[in-house]
C-alpha cells in the first residue's frame, strides 16, 4: 500500500481493495496493521542493559510481529476510525432496552482523579478509606432506591450481576434444604440473557406466556408454581415496555411456593424515585449502571453490574462487601465461614464505573431522579402519541413506561422490513432502535428515547419516522431495500463474515 | 436540573399532545400502594462544584501511586500511560457509541476490534482471539467451560500458582462441581500437575509469570496435556511480559487468557479492566464472548461485522455457553491504542526495563537482614520472604507512605505457612531511590 508524507494511504491506489472511498470529512481508515511499521514507535523509552537476566530458558523467540504508530500517526488512525462511528453525543440513539442517556462529563472528570484513577485494589485498607467510601455511599443510594437491604457491588456488567443474583437464590435453596428446585419461571419476553443465566446454573427454563396486552399472565404464573421452581425472573418494566400491574400479586405467589424473584433492572430508568422494587417483593434485582445511571457505553462495555438484595438473600451476597467498624470501612474479602456465594471476579468491581454512577447519583439528587425517571416516560408517550396514527402498536391501547414497541404491521404489503425500516433511518440521520427484540412480537421495534432528549429533537425524530413510514406506504421500496445509502458503508455480508469467519489481520502473500 | 432539557412550559406542551393532566397519570398503571410516598431521604440536585467537592473530598482519603514509593502487583500494575490514550478514548464517537449493532454506523469500533483481535493474537502467539472479556478472572472462568466443551471431559487441575482471586472465581463458577481440582498454593513454583494429568482430565491451568511471579515451562505441560488429549489453558495476569517472555502460542498452548489492563488502562482501583482470550481457529465456535470479522459491503468494500453471534446469549437465550453479554470494549481500546503506540520496537523495550527493575529490586532486596528472594526466575515481579509475619510490616511499612506489595496472607489467609511473604513488583515507574527508599525502611522496620 503506498502511502504519502504523512503516513495516510493515497487515495487512488487504495480504491482497488476498496476501503479508501469517501469524502473528505469521512474517511475510510486502512488497518493498522497496513500504515503501522515495527520500526516505529509513539513511545520514548531508554535502552536498557540487562546485567543478569532472571528470564530463565523463557526469553520470546518468536515474533512478535506488532506494528507501531508516532503519536501523530495515531491521533489520525484512531480519530478517523471513531468519525465512522454513531454516537449519542451526535444524535438521538434510541435503542430500546438500552437506555442511550446524555453521559456528564463531570463523571468522566471524577473518575480521573488520581485518588480513584491511581490507587491500587491491593493496597493496605488503611491507605484506600475514600475509595471504598465511594463503593459504600453508591450502595447506600442504590439500596435506597430499591428499598433493600444488601447490595452486591461486583459484578461486572447485567449478565454477570443476573449470576449474581441466581447464585445468591441458588445458594439459599441449598442451604434452606430446598436444592431439588430446579425449575426457574421466564416470561417469554424476557431478554435473552435471563434464561441463559438460568441454564448456565444447571435449571430448567420454563417459559411463561404473555397477556394480549403485553404484560404477565399471573394465572399462568400460579400454575407453573410448584415445589420445584427455584425463581421467577421476570424484567419490569418489561421488555414491551409495560408496567407489569399485577407485580405484587406475582411476587406473593412465588413466596408462597418457597421460590424467589428475581428481577431484571435494565428498565429501571422508568421507575427511579416514582416506585422501590423491594416494595414490589423482588428479592435480588441488577442495576445496569451503564443504562439507568449513566456510565459510557464505550462502544461496547465495560458496563457494571450491582445486584440489590431482600433481607432473605442478603447472607449469600459474593465477597467483597464493605462492613463498617465505627470510624473505618473495612472490606471482607474472604468467603470462608459465612454463607456467602464466593467471589465473582479479582478485586473489588468496576470502580471507575462506581465514581460515575455516584457523581451521577449526586448531580441529579433523589429529585433529579425522580424527575429524569418522570421525563423518559414522558418522552416515551409523546413519542407514542406523535407515531401511533401510522406505526402499528400491539400494546397501545395503554401508557407506556420508558420504551415505545411498535410491530411491523403497519409495513404489511410495502414490501418493506423492519431491517430496511431500521437501515432508512440511517440515511435520514438517526441510529436505528432496537428490532426484533422482543420476540413476541413480529418485525418488533422498540424505541426508547431517554430522558436527554428535547422537544425539539423528539419532534424532529417523530417528523422523520412518519415521513418514512410515509414512503414505505407511498411504494417507494427501494429507498428502504437500498438503505443505508449517505453511511460510510452500505449493507454488509453478515451471512459471509459468519461463513468464513476472518478474525485477525493476515499478511498478504 | 442541568441534564434535563425540558422547560416546564415544554412538558405541559407534550402533555396537552398526550392527552394527559400530569406525568402522574402515565404512572396510573402503577398501583398506588406500590408508589412512593415520601421524598425520598437523599440529597436534592447538587451544583458540578459541589459534587466535585464532595468526590475530591473522598479522592483526597487516598494514598495513590504517585504519593511515594510502590510496589503493589498480584494481578494489576501501575504502568505509565501515554496521554494520547486518554484524550482519544474521551473521543464521543468511542466513549458514547454503543455495541455495534448497526455496522454501517459503527465502523470505527469494528475495526478497532478487528486490530485489537489480531494484536492480542500475535501478543499470545495465537490463531485468533475475541474482542475482550470482563477482566482476566472471568476470561479464567470461561476459558475452563470452553475446555469442557471441546473435550466434552470434565475434570480441570489448576496450578498452585494462580492468582487466589482468579481460583476463588473459578470456584464460584463451578459451585455445584467435583470436577475442579485446586493445587494448593505452591511458593516454589514447581509445577508437580503433570503427573496427574489422566484421560479424564479436560484442561490443565496454569498461570505464567505465576503469582508468586515464576515463570513455568509451559511447553513440558502442553506436551503432558496433549499426550492425554487434554487442553493446556494458560493465564498472564501481567500481559506486558509477552514483550520479553515467549508467547504460550508458540509453546503450544490451546487456551491463552489475560488481564489485559497494564497496556492503556490505570489501576483504577481494580476495574473496569480488559480480559483477553485467544485460542486455535478449530475452537472458535466454542469460545465465548464478541467476535469482530471482516467481510464486504454490497457494494464489494471491506468491512467489519460482529458475527458468529448464533455463540452468544442475547440470540441462543437458554442454550447460550457462556455468561459474557457485553465485552469491556473502551478499555479494550486503550489497550489497542497503547499497544499501537508501543509498536515491537516500544513493547519490547518496556518490558526490558521492567525486568531490570525487577532485577534491582531483587538484588536490594537480598541485602536486606531477614529477606530471602524466593524466585529463580521472574518477570517484573517476585516473591520475598521475612522473618517474620508479612501483613503488619507491609502495614507499617505503608503507614510511612512506601507500599511495599501485597502480603500473601491478605489473599490466603488459610495457609499459615505463607503467611512470611510479600508478593512485589517493579515497573518502568519504579525508581532507584524509591527501591532505597524501600530497603532502608524496611531494614528498619526487620530489626
Amino acid at each position: 500500500m503506498s502511502m504519502n508524507q504523512q503516513g495516510r494511504p493515497t487515495g487512488i491506489e487504495n480504491s482497488t481493495n476498496g476501503s479508501c472511498e469517501g469524502a473528505a470529512l469521512l474517511p475510510m481508515e486502512p488497518l493498522l496493521f497496513e500504515i503501522g511499521a515495527t520500526d516505529h514507535s509513539g513511545v520514548d523509552l531508554p535502552d536498557v542493559e540487562l546485567n543478569s537476566s532472571r528470564l530463565g530458558a523463557y526469553e520470546r523467540q518468536s515474533p512478535l510481529d506488532l506494528p507501531g504508530l508516532t503519536e501523530p500517526e495515531a491521533m489520525r488512525h484512531y480519530v478517523r476510525l471513531s468519525r465512522l462511528n454513531y454516537s449519542i453525543d451526535a444524535g438521538l440513539y434510541p435503542l430500546g432496552s438500552c437506555t442511550m442517556k446524555h453521559n456528564p462529563r463531570l463523571n468522566e472528570k471524577m473518575a480521573r482523579l488520581p485518588g480513584f484513577a491511581d490507587v491500587h485494589p491491593l493496597q493496605p485498607v488503611s491507605s484506600v478509606q475514600g475509595a471504598i467510601g465511594v463503593i459504600s455511599e453508591l450502595g447506600e443510594w442504590l439500596m435506597a432506591l430499591t428499598n433493600t437491604s444488601a447490595v452486591a457491588m461486583s459484578p461486572k456488567a447485567g449478565a454477570h450481576g443476573e449470576l449474581c443474583g441466581m447464585m445468591a437464590i441458588h445458594a439459599a435453596h441449598t442451604a434452606n434444604g430446598q436444592a431439588h428446585r430446579t425449575i426457574v419461571l421466564v416470561p417469554e419476553s424476557a431478554h435473552g440473557t435471563n434464561p441463559a443465566t438460568a441454564a448456565f446454573l444447571g435449571y430448567k427454563v420454563k417459559p411463561i406466556p404473555a397477556n394480549s396486552d403485553g404484560t404477565v399472565d399471573v394465572r399462568a404464573v400460579e400454575e407453573a408454581l410448584s415445589s420445584d421452581v427455584a425463581a421467577i425472573m421476570l424484567t419490569n418494566p418489561n421488555t414491551c415496555g409495560l408496567f407489569e400491574p399485577d407485580v405484587k400479586k406475582i411476587a406473593d405467589a412465588v413466596h408462597k411456593a418457597g421460590a424467589y424473584f428475581y428481577c431484571d433492572g435494565a428498565n429501571f430508568n422508568a421507575i427511579m424515585g416514582v416506585a422501590r422494587p423491594g416494595d414490589l417483593g423482588i428479592d435480588a434485582m441488577h442495576i445496569n449502571l451503564h443504562k439507568t445511571f449513566s456510565t459510557p457505553h464505550g462502544g461496547g462495555g465495560p458496563g457494571a453490574g450491582p445486584v440489590v438484595l431482600s433481607q432473605a438473600l442478603a447472607p449469600f451476597a459474593p465477597v467483597p462487601f464493605v462492613r463498617k467498624n465505627g470510624q473505618e470501612l473495612e472490606l471482607v474479602e474472604h468467603a470462608q465461614g459465612s454463607q456467602s456465594l464466593g467471589r465473582l471476579t479479582a478485586f473489588h468491581g468496576q470502580m471507575g464505573m462506581f465514581t460515575r454512577a455516584l457523581t451521577y447519583m449526586l448531580s441529579h439528587g433523589g429529585d433529579g431522579l425522580t424527575q429524569a425517571a418522570n421525563d423518559a416516560v414522558l418522552n416515551a408517550n409523546y413519542l407514542k402519541t406523535r407515531l401511533e396514527t401510522v406505526f402499528s402498536m400491539p400494546f397501545g391501547a395503554q401508557h407506556c413506561m420508558h420504551e415505545v414497541l411498535c410491530d411491523d404491521d403497519f409495513l404489511k404489503g410495502t414490501g418493506v422490513t423492519t431491517l430496511d425500516f431500521a437501515k432508512a433511518m440511517i440515511d435520514e440521520g438517526y441510529h436505528p432502535m432496537t428490532m426484533y427484540f422482543p420476540l413476541v412480537v413480529h418485525g418488533a421495534m422498540l424505541i426508547e428515547p431517554t430522558e436527554s432528549e428535547s422537544l425539539k429533537a423528539l419532534d424532529a425524530f417523530a417528523d422523520t419516522m412518519l415521513e418514512l413510514a410515509g414512503a414505505a406506504k407511498a411504494g417507494e421500496r427501494e429507498r428502504f431495500t437500498s438503505a443505508p445509502r449517505k453511511a460510510p458503508m452500505r449493507r454488509l455480508d453478515e451471512t459471509g463474515a459468519a461463513r468464513s469467519p476472518k478474525l485477525k489481520w493476515v499478511k498478504p502473500d | 436540573m442541568r441534564y434535563l432539557p425540558h422547560s416546564e412550559a415544554d412538558r405541559a406542551k407534550m402533555l396537552a399532545t398526550i392527552g394527559v393532566k400530569s406525568t402522574q397519570e402515565l404512572f396510573d398503571v402503577i398501583p398506588d400502594a406500590l408508589k412512593i410516598k415520601e421524598p425520598l431521604d437523599l440529597p436534592a440536585t447538587s451544583p458540578e462544584y459541589a459534587v466535585e467537592a464532595h468526590m475530591q473530598a473522598l479522592a483526597g482519603k487516598n494514598h495513590t501511586g504517585g504519593d511515594g514509593p510502590f510496589f503493589v502487583g498480584a494481578g494489576a500494575y501501575r504502568h505509565h500511560v501515554p496521554a494520547s490514550v486518554d484524550h482519544l478514548i474521551q473521543r464521543s464517537e468511542w466513549l458514547t457509541a454503543y455495541t455495534p449493532y448497526q455496522p454501517e454506523i459503527s465502523q470505527g469500533t469494528l475495526q478497532m476490534l478487528f486490530e485489537f483481535q489480531t494484536q492480542v493474537a500475535h501478543l499470545t502467539g495465537m490463531e485468533v482471539a475475541n474482542a475482550s472479556m470482563y477482566d482476566g478472572s472471568t476470561a479464567a472462568a470461561e476459558a475452563i467451560l470452553m475446555a469442557r466443551r471441546i473435550t466434552r471431559r470434565q475434570k480441570i487441575i489448576v496450578s498452585g500458582g494462580l492468582h487466589p482471586q482468579y481460583r476463588d472465581v473459578l470456584k464460584t463458577y463451578l459451585t455445584r462441581d467435583e470436577g475442579l481440582v485446586c493445587r494448593p498454593p505452591n511458593r516454589q513454583g514447581t509445577a508437580r500437575i503433570i503427573d496427574e494429568v489422566d484421560e479424564t482430565v479436560a484442561a490443565i491451568l496454569v498461570q505464567t509469570p505465576d503469582f508468586f511471579g515464576h515463570l513455568h515451562d509451559i511447553e513440558a505441560l502442553a506436551n503432558a496435556a496433549h499426550e492425554k488429549g487434554a487442553l493446556l489453558i494458560v493465564v498472564v495476569t501481567e500481559i506486558l511480559a509477552l514483550g520479553i517472555i515467549e508467547a504460550p502460542g508458540a509453546f503450544g498452548a490451546d487456551i491463552v487468557v489475560g488481564e489485559g489492563q497494564s497496556l492503556g488502562n490505570p489501576l483504577g482501583f481494580g476495574g473496569p479492566y480488559v480480559g483477553l482470550m485467544a485460542t486455535r481457529q478449530k475452537f472458535i465456535r466454542q469460545m465465548p464472548g464478541r467476535l469482530c470479522g471482516e467481510t464486504l459491503d454490497a457494494q464489494g468494500k471491506r468491512g467489519f461485522v460482529l458475527t458468529l453471534s448464533t455463540r452468544e446469549q442475547h440470540i441462543r437465550r437458554e442454550k447460550a455457553t457462556s455468561n459474557i453479554c457485553t465485552n469491556a470494549g473502551l478499555c479494550a481500546l486503550a489497550f489497542s491504542i497503547h499497544l499501537s503506540l508501543l509498536g515491537e520496537l516500544g513493547l519490547k523495550k518496556l518490558a526490558r526495563i521492567n525486568h531490570a527493575n525487577a532485577c534491582k529490586l531483587a538484588d536490594a532486596l537480598e541485602n536486606v537482614p531477614g529477606v530471602s528472594v524466593l524466585n529463580k526466575t521472574f518477570f517484573n515481579e517476585f516473591t520475598i520472604r521475612l522473618n517474620t509475619r508479612a501483613a503488619p510490616v507491609v502495614q507499617a511499612l505503608a503507614d510511612r507512605g512506601i507500599m511495599a506489595g501485597v502480603p500473601v496472607s491478605r489473599l490466603l489467609p488459610d495457609e499459615g505457612e505463607l503467611s512470611d511473604l510479600i508478593v512485589l513488583a517493579a515497573t518502568e515507574l519504579t525508581s532507584d531511590e524509591d527501591i532505597a527508599a524501600l530497603v532502608s525502611t524496611l531494614t528498619e522496620e526487620l530489626s
